[in-house]
């Protein structure tokens, strides 16, 4: 059975940090992936990654930005933390190979982006997370000796000891269908968001919740996950994403007047203002009847005000993104967008140094919840999230090794995962509904019901739905028999932790009754102070029902006040 | 809506039994992927179709296969494209070349494809010291760079690398360019050091055959072919590193051939690119070339006046050309992957026009 002082679940950015930072304070360090790491979904994020390195800037603006930019439900602490060692940790990033575009005197360029009072975003073209992610990626290997890496091992289970601490995972070697126990002394998930409880979504295939769930099965609670992120940016045709990037670069949002509308709503950073408010702005043009397109349900994002040459170079992928999948040359025309999923500011209840409420085990990145996204994440700040805690997460982990045991484990769990995977193997065929139609009844679900207007009667329906999909996804049967790559059972296993997180999402959506950040209720349209600057808390209760408790939020310098961009 | 057939190439390890080839009909926009087609047919039809897949839009490099022989990413290929290059009426989707088959359209990358990138030590060696803030480089190099860095890890272009498939220890189009992405990056302390590595292997960079067949497959625009190119001439000409397969001496003696004579002049090449007619290593391959050059004589395309003479000089044309060529006294190693300047003349599009309401789109 393999044993590791520190084990992480997950090799996107969070992961592989955490991998690195592990393996430099000198402990056995393994990281785990269900798919190969330089597949993760890291590698999709575009823009950039912010950090106060100018010298006319400041941490301390950095942090106001993105407490104004949670409206206020982030903790000040947590934001304090990311972006006072957000220059150092891009430095380090810079030393190892990441190769930012420079400004004429060689130094890290910076663009603007949303939610941001000065140009703090370093960036690769518009490939960041996947220059960033592949630079990981060739640390690992150089550390080969020092980091076991598990690729395509699916994990089912975090491993609890009788105490009630983590002890280690129970996966299985997607090539050959084996499974195994994992030993560990800590476990950090770094498995990222559940964007696939939504379609469309910007996110990958892969974004399954599946950390977020194995952490709530396992005790521990989640946090603000009624926060969900709907990018303005979108493309209309698939929901691919556009990157902000592009309106940092000085691209236009226009209505069927040809009008910049954001006038009206962030008279003072019109496109640039926070992804809520560029979102909400866009449904309501769209409500009242000013979208674009055949069915009036988009906006039009007008790049063709950048100039060619920076486009080329700054906004590459999106030239290709509008070339293959909308037929449109983005250097020339205007491009159909709407507002659609994208992130999930809320996750695993975590410290500031990763720990979840469970002993042993950890979250970073966008599993995770410390919160320094609060109501609203700012764009650029996802990546640092990852990189700034997914460290701090394995440095916590590695002291730890130094003073706990390696645990016993039991096969137990294991016996039980497997049993579980040959029971959805042995369902009878036609016995209930096809995976694939509960994936999208659920998606489809989230999208209309709670999205960026929500509203009591609306989030009824979803609970409704969710709880139905949940049974039904009890004998809903796969066709796959087999072992090797079997990835049909694999995809069952991810519905569960889809309905997980998504019940989770519904459940914090009705309680909140105020509209903060991502969350805007038609029938709470008013921020509430007074009963709403907490974090909502939800755990597993005993009969699996979900259970809600309060976070205080944390205030340092920077009390609520109104928010106006 | 449109309806589709892909034709999918199956193989399952697990029943002991051959691939094989299974229809299905999807119902999808002519634009969308072949990618959501082969998704569509595991929903409806059959959830056991093996794929690797994550991102959709091109970014993560899962989804390499062979579309109609071709390699590409599933997710990255319109329906109706890949209809119009189908025969039969049917697309056909099937596993990537020069690596082993585990299921279905899922190769065994890390046999091959990423046993080749650890190869190339692919990592900064960061030049000493370490400063504390960032390396001070020029902007270029790191548009530069990027174009390599762009790279998917996809193993399209390992799928159809020609010298791969005849030496299969080649190091390969995606490690090569890999190679190139710390050789042309300031940061690297150790570019001789790399160039020698892959110069002295003897399935290292010389192995390339120049056959474009990698420019085409990438669907990044990464040019792996270019990326080998530059690291060649960087080599021989910066280093003095030997083409051990004779490639660079054989450019030379092109180029020189043509500046002298205007046209090629077929005799003097073969000798001038083994070292001259009087190079010990010139001799074995002129005796082993006699055949070719007797077959030339009887049909009259070699005459003994045109071997000793040299009828041809080049014209005042052909000068000019090398007069400014040779008048850059610099190299210019970067690549053009930036391309279009803003003074470009805006060239007609097959769009322009569909983008109404803006007005003035420049």
């Amino acid at each position: 059975m393999p044993a590791h002082d520190v084990l992480i679940i997950g090799a996107g950015l969070a992961g592989q940090r955490a991998a690195l930072a592990a393996a430099e304070a000198g402990v056995s360090v393994a990281i785990m992936s269900k798919v190969h790491p330089v597949r993760s979904h890291s590698v999709a994020a575009a823009g950039g990654i912010n950090a106060a390195i100018a010298a006319d800037d400041d941490w301390r603006e950095h942090a106001y930005d993105t407490v104004k930019g949670s409206d206020f439900l982030g903790d000040q602490d947590a934001i304090e933390i990311m972006c006072s060692e957000a220059a150092a940790e891009v430095m380090h990033l810079e030393h190892i190979g990441v190769t930012f575009h420079r400004n004429a005197k060689g130094e890290l360029d910076l663009r603007a982006f949303g939610g941001a009072s000065k140009k703090r975003t370093a960036y690769v073209a518009d490939i960041t997370g996947q220059a960033m992610l592949h630079v990981l990626y060739e640390q690992l290997l150089k550390h080969s000796s020092r980091v076991e890496r598990y690729e395509e091992w699916f994990t089912t289970s975090v491993i609890l000891d009788d105490a009630g601490t983590c002890v280690g995972v129970v996966a299985r070697d997607v090539r050959t269908g084996r499974m195994e126990t994992f030993t560990a002394k800590s476990v950090i998930l770094a498995s990222g968001g559940a964007g696939q409880c939504y379609r469309p979504t910007t996110n990958a295939l892969i974004c399954t919740g599946d950390g977020i769930a194995q952490a709530y099965r396992a005790g521990a609670g989640l946090m603000d996950m009624e926060m969900v992120q709907y990018h303005p940016t979108t493309l209309a045709e698939n929901g691919f994403l556009i990157t902000e990037g592009a309106r940092g670069e000085g691209a236009h949002l226009l209505n069927r007047e040809g009008d910049r509308f954001m006038s009206e709503y962030a008279p003072n950073k019109m496109e640039l203002a926070s992804r809520d408010v560029v979102s909400r702005a866009e449904q309501t043009e769209i409500l009242e009847g000013r979208g674009v397109g055949p069915d009036g349900q988009s906006i039009y994002l007008d790049i063709t005000v950048v100039p060619r040459k920076r486009i080329l170079e700054a906004l590459r992928e999106i030239v290709n993104i509008g070339r293959d999948f909308a037929g449109v040359d983005i250097t020339r025309e205007p491009i159909m967008i709407r507002p659609g999923q994208h992130y999930i500011m809320g996750g695993v209840k975590t410290d500031v140094f990763g720990r979840t409420e469970v002993p042993g085990l950890y979250a970073a990145g966008e599993v995770a919840c410390v919160s320094v996204h609060g109501g609203n994440r700012l764009g650029a700040n996802s990546l640092l999230d990852t990189l700034i805690f997914g460290r701090r997460s394995a440095e916590h982990a590695a002291a730890r090794a130094g003073e706990v045991p390696m645990p016993e484990v039991s096969d137990a769990r294991l016996r039980d995962d497997a049993a579980m995977i040959e029971a959805i193997v042995a369902r009878p065929r036609g016995g209930g509904r096809r995976i694939s139609e509960i994936k999208e009844e659920l998606g489809r679900t989230m999208n209309a019901e709670v999205a960026v207007y929500r509203d009591a009667e609306g989030l009824g329906r979803a609970l409704e739905v969710v709880r139905r999909l949940k049974e039904e996804s009890a004998d809903a049967y796969i066709d796959d028999r087999g072992r090797v790559f079997n990835q049909d059972v694999l995809g069952a296993v991810e519905l569960g932790y889809m309905l997980d997180a998504a019940e989770a999402t519904v459940v914090g959506a009705v309680e909140r009754t105020e509209s903060r950040g991502a969350q805007f209720r038609t029938d709470f349209p008013e921020r509430d102070d007074e009963h709403w600057l907490k974090h909502i808390v939800i755990s597993r209760g005993p009969g699996g029902d979900p259970k809600i408790a309060y976070a205080p939020v944390t205030i340092t310098d920077w009390p609520p006040e109104e928010r106006k961009y | 809506m449109t309806e589709f057939t892909l034709r999918l190439r199956r193989f399952n390890p697990e029943t002991g039994e051959a691939a094989y080839w299974e229809d299905h009909r999807v119902d999808l926009a002519a634009h969308r992927s072949v990618l959501e087609g082969i998704l569509q047919a595991r929903a409806r039809f059959d959830g056991s179709i093996g794929i690797r897949c994550s991102c959709r839009a091109a970014i993560c490099g899962s989804c390499g296969v062979r579309i109609n022989g071709q390699p590409a990413l599933a997710c990255q290929t319109h329906l109706d494209e890949a209809n119009a290059s189908a025969r039969d009426g049917a697309i056909v989707v099937e596993p990537m070349g020069n690596m082993p088959v585990i299921k279905d359209l899922i190769v065994d990358m890390e046999a091959v494809h990423w046993k080749k990138i650890r190869s190339v030590t692919p990592w900064l060696l960061a030049k000493e010291p370490v400063p504390v803030r960032e390396y001070l480089v020029p902007p270029e190099n790191m548009v530069d760079v990027t174009q390599s860095m762009a790279c998917i890890q996809c193993g399209a272009c390992v799928s159809d690398c020609l010298a791969m498939e005849v030496d299969p220890l080649f190091t390969g189009p995606a490690a090569l360019a890999k190679a190139y992405r710390f050789v042309g990056d300031p940061r690297d302390a150790e570019h001789e050091e790399r160039l020698r590595s892959i110069a002295e292997d003897e399935h290292g960079m010389y192995t390339c055959t120049h056959c474009f067949k990698c420019v085409d497959a990438c669907p990044k625009g990464v040019d792996p072919m270019g990326q080998i190119m530059r690291l060649r001439r960087i080599a021989g000409n910066d280093l003095g590193i030997e083409d051990r397969n004779n490639g660079a001496r054989h450019e030379h003696a092109f180029v020189k051939n043509i500046k002298r004579n205007g046209i090629l002049h077929e005799a003097d090449l073969l000798p001038d690119s083994y070292g001259g007619k009087l190079h010990p290593r010139a001799l074995p391959t002129l005796v082993g070339s006699l055949p070719a050059v007797l077959r030339a004589m009887r049909r009259g395309k070699v005459t003994l006046g045109k071997v000793l003479r040299h009828p041809h000089k080049a014209s005042r044309e052909v000068k000019a050309i090398f007069k400014e060529v040779e008048s850059h006294d610099e190299r210019y190693e970067l690549n053009l992957y930036v391309s279009g300047r803003d003074e470009d003349a805006d060239a007609p599009t097959a769009k322009s026009g569909a983008g109404a309401g803006t007005g003035e789109g420049r």
